[in-house]
């Protein structure tokens, strides 16, 4: 399970509305592992999309020195890099093959699914050992303890 | 012996190690070396045609391989390795009319793919 802040999720969606249509990313860090067995993501790191303009509607990228900045900074917060997180502009919040085939294991997966410029639906995902598919990741909220989110991102 | 920097992403196929050391004169030989010694890492880097994935960026010191030599870099006997990820995704085009997945589970072929 993925377990995030109330103020990462709120800050996933909200980035995803601002940057709609064209597709947000970023980094959420947190703990890999915490005292249940999951995982924590209790920060974000917003990124530019580095992608063209006419493609940044159906595509992300990060660049690898953003990548690095994130994960000292994490380093330096005593965080981890638990997952990156992508809006989907008018799409479900489901992977797409583009996502399978540049995904790194470990990493969630987060995607929130904007329509119309609303946060609609979020949703975590971590790509299998073998890399032949994702699976779906449950996203709780952190700090309740067998508590499961709302799928509804509008609920946060 | 070159120092390579192992990312989150792929420390757990490297008994967990954020840093190893491994021989070799050029990005490419120290990359093959890691590979070499944990061999799960092997299918995250190298495609089916072995060759280095296009979303592992190889960083000799501060710079990054494609801006001086590529694989042929070469790397100080003492020098630092580090595989950092390109992170890219974005939804497909075929997503638009796919059914929604009620099983939780991506499948990694659906059909109408689009780059």
């Amino acid at each position: 399970m993925l377990k995030l802040t109330n103020e990462v999720r709120r800050a996933i969606c909200e980035a995803g509305e601002r940057d709609y249509p064209d597709e947000t990313c970023g980094f959420i860090l947190g703990r890999l592992q915490d005292d249940d067995g999951g995982r924590v993501g209790d920060g974000v790191r917003a990124v530019a999309n580095a992608r063209e303009p006419e493609e940044a509607h159906h595509r992300f990228k990060i660049e690898p020195e953003d990548f690095l900045r994130a994960e000292r900074e994490a380093a330096r917060a005593g965080k981890d890099i638990v997952g990156i997180y992508h809006s989907h502009p008018d799409h479900p919040a489901a992977p797409s093959d583009y996502d399978l085939d540049h995904a790194w294991p470990v990493y969630s997966y987060v995607i929130v699914a904007v329509e119309r410029g609303r946060a609609r639906e979020l949703a975590s995902w971590r790509l299998e050992d073998d890399r032949s598919r994702f699976a779906n990741e449950p996203v709780g909220t952190a700090g309740q303890a067998g508590e499961q989110a709302g799928e509804q991102a509008g609920e946060t | 012996m070159a120092k390579v920097f192992i990312p989150t992403a792929l420390r757990a196929f490297a008994d967990g190690k954020a840093q190893v050391e491994v021989g070799g004169a050029t990005a490419g030989e120290v990359v093959a070396a890691l590979a070499e010694l944990y061999p799960d890492i092997r299918r995250h880097i190298y495609d089916a045609e072995g060759k280095l994935r296009s979303y592992v960026n190889v960083f000799v010191g501060e710079e990054d391989i494609r801006n001086f030599g590529g694989l042929g870099a070469p790397v100080p006997p003492d020098g630092e390795v580090t595989l950092v990820p390109a992170i890219a995704g974005g939804v497909a085009g075929a997503l638009r009319a796919a059914p929604r997945q009620t099983d939780g589970i991506v499948r990694s072929k659906a059909a109408g793919r689009k780059r």
